[in-house]
């Protein structure tokens, strides 16, 4: 029970990093891999200013307010520059590798001292349920995990509705006609280079969020933490379609969350049965690899069917 | 209204593959005006068009429009000014977005965009109201992607979303160009509509003679990046489809002259 309680949380917590590949990869139709440094970042900044004392809230916020920037960078690279989406986000994600480690100062800050969410969720946890383990449907599972759950939860709950307000905004609508159909918008008057920018800046804002409240629940923030987390969060997006679809803008956000946390949750059963945590990178390639080539291969089939 | 002194355009300059496509335009087209544009393929019609929508920078000359010399504007800020209906009926519309979408990004055109909600029920009242007229039974499926609809469907869409609000100008690309016969006539049938309507000052490229002769106040025939003929007034009234014909064989005449001169002066000098 622990351990679902756990893997639900992380899943919500990563939601947060599906959501943003979603609005690069799925509205944008970029792979952009400064999500790996970006979820870094905001997991460093994060971090460094918990140690100092700064109160959770804001040193999460400022984890988002990193991620914003490096995704400005991204996008400015790509609109202004003309350089290849892939390779802007490579550019980058290597320079991010460097200001990561500034930013920390070494390549692992744990997060010992100082207020942070969990901490936040243990007092809670003991306030409202009065001892540190609680009955759950027969389980005793600890307090503190399941506020965790809760409050990650409800953040999760609040971000997916700002998204959805957003994207049906004035603004949030020509953002997502900007990735489109960019010649009709601009047709419209919209500076479409300046959309992709705010674009890319929020996508990687929401990966640094989830970077920075991944970094307060596994009580560290490391150098490496982002390699491979492009990965991760297209997986997400592409089991959150299979699952939901993408006829709506609603269906879309829901099945990012809903990928993100049922992936984890394959992930640690996976684990459970002695999958090497060491090949878990090559398995999440291999099945993103799976997933885009498969509805390919299935369409051949049909065709050859029918012909 | 619209002024166009003197544009040029060279693609690719200095390469082999070198076009001179617009090679010194000049328009005067005053407000109400409805110009119809011909030529055959590559005497730059769709550039002359492209060029005052500003997808290309012009090389040299001036465009003016309404009252702004728009020559150095990015095409987003001419956007303010002008509406546009492209020839491919995928290219005017957001495909994956609803049609009440599409209308409210129209709805902005030109304009700021913040952090109102899109579909305010204002729009959805007036949308429905806008879109029954098209009388082709989409008011009831305004929640649908656009991608769904036919490229008629899709073309008289568009249309009213490029002049949702009332734009300083009409540019249409061919727009029943990609259409089947039946389709196209009914756009066409709301391309009159809506311009009467608006009182739109309109520039209209085809193909078509038939709506050559039909549309518009005036018409010109363009050839090899430059006006080759101007129809106003009473003449292009009296235009036939057989006149324009017999313009075209003779563009087509001169053309050949040209090459066979060429070729007559190759042999004597070189």
């Amino acid at each position: 029970m622990t351990l679902l309680l756990g893997a639900l949380t992380i899943g919500l917590i990563l939601s947060l990093l599906a959501l943003g590949i979603y609005i690069s990869y799925r509205v944008f139709d970029i792979a952009d891999i400064t999500v790996d440094g970006s979820i870094t970042l905001g997991a460093a900044i994060c971090a460094v200013l918990i140690v100092k004392g700064v109160h959770p809230l804001l040193a999460t916020l400022a984890g988002f307010a990193g991620g914003l920037a490096a995704g400005t960078v991204t996008g400015i690279l790509q609109a202004k520059f003309k350089i290849n989406a892939l390779l802007a986000g490579i550019l980058v994600m290597t320079g991010l590798y460097s200001v990561n480690l500034h930013v920390m100062g070494k390549s692992n800050v744990p997060l010992l001292s100082g207020e942070s969410f969990i901490t936040l969720a243990e007092r809670a946890g003991q306030r409202w349920f009065g001892r540190p383990e609680v009955n759950l449907l027969g389980w005793l599972v600890s307090a503190r995990d399941l506020v965790t759950l809760l409050a990650v939860l409800l953040m999760i709950v609040l971000a997916c509705l700002a998204l959805y307000w957003f994207f049906r905004t004035e603004l949030g609508t020509a953002m997502r006609a900007a990735g489109d159909n960019p010649q009709m918008i601009r047709a419209l008057g919209v500076n479409v280079e300046r959309y992709r920018i705010m674009g890319l800046a929020l996508a990687n804002g929401l990966v640094a969020l989830s970077g920075a409240l991944l970094a307060q629940y596994q009580g560290f923030a490391d150098a490496q933490m982002g390699i491979g987390m492009v990965v991760w969060g297209l997986a997400s997006v592409i089991i959150g379609e299979s699952l939901t679809g993408s006829r709506s803008l609603g269906l879309a956000i829901y099945g990012a969350v809903a990928g993100s946390v049922l992936f984890r949750l394959l992930v640690a059963i996976a684990l459970r049965w002695g999958l090497n945590p060491n090949d878990l990178k090559l398995v999440t390639a291999l099945f993103v690899f799976a997933a885009l080539v498969l509805p390919q291969m299935l369409q051949r089939r049909r065709q050859a069917a029918l012909a | 209204m619209l002024t166009l002194s003197d544009i040029r355009k060279t693609f690719n300059p200095g390469t082999v593959n070198e076009v001179r496509a617009l090679r010194g335009v000049s328009l005067e087209l005053p407000e109400g005006s409805f110009l119809v544009i011909l030529g055959g393929n590559g005497s730059g019609k769709s550039t002359l068009l492209n060029a005052i929508a500003g997808t290309f920078k012009v090389d040299s000359g001036e465009i003016d429009l309404a009252g702004n010399r728009v020559t150095r504007w990015p095409e987003h800020r001419r956007a303010a000014l002008i509406g546009r209906v492209f020839q491919n009926p995928f290219t005017g519309t957001a495909p994956s977005m609803s049609i009440a979408e599409n209308f409210a990004l129209a709805a902005r055109r030109g304009r700021p965009r913040g952090p109102g909600w899109a579909l305010s029920a204002k729009l959805m009242n007036e949308l429905r109201d806008r879109v029954s007229q098209l009388k082709m039974g989409l008011e009831d499926r305004l929640e649908n992607a656009i991608g769904s609809l036919s490229g008629g469907q899709r073309q008289a869409l568009t249309l009213l979303m490029a002049t949702w609000i009332r734009p300083a100008l009409l540019l249409l690309d061919e727009h029943t160009a990609a259409l089947d016969p039946k389709s196209a006539d009914q756009v066409i049938r709301v391309t009159e509509e809506v311009i009467k309507r608006h009182k739109l000052t309109t520039l209209m490229v085809t193909h078509s003679m038939q709506q050559a002769v039909n549309l518009g106040d005036r018409a010109i025939m363009m050839h090899q990046g430059s006006v080759a003929y101007r129809f106003e007034g009473a003449e292009k009234q009296r235009l036939t489809v057989n006149d324009l014909l017999a313009r075209f064989e003779d563009l087509r005449r001169r053309e050949m002259l040209d090459e066979t001169a060429a070729v007559f002066l190759k042999n004597a000098y070189i």
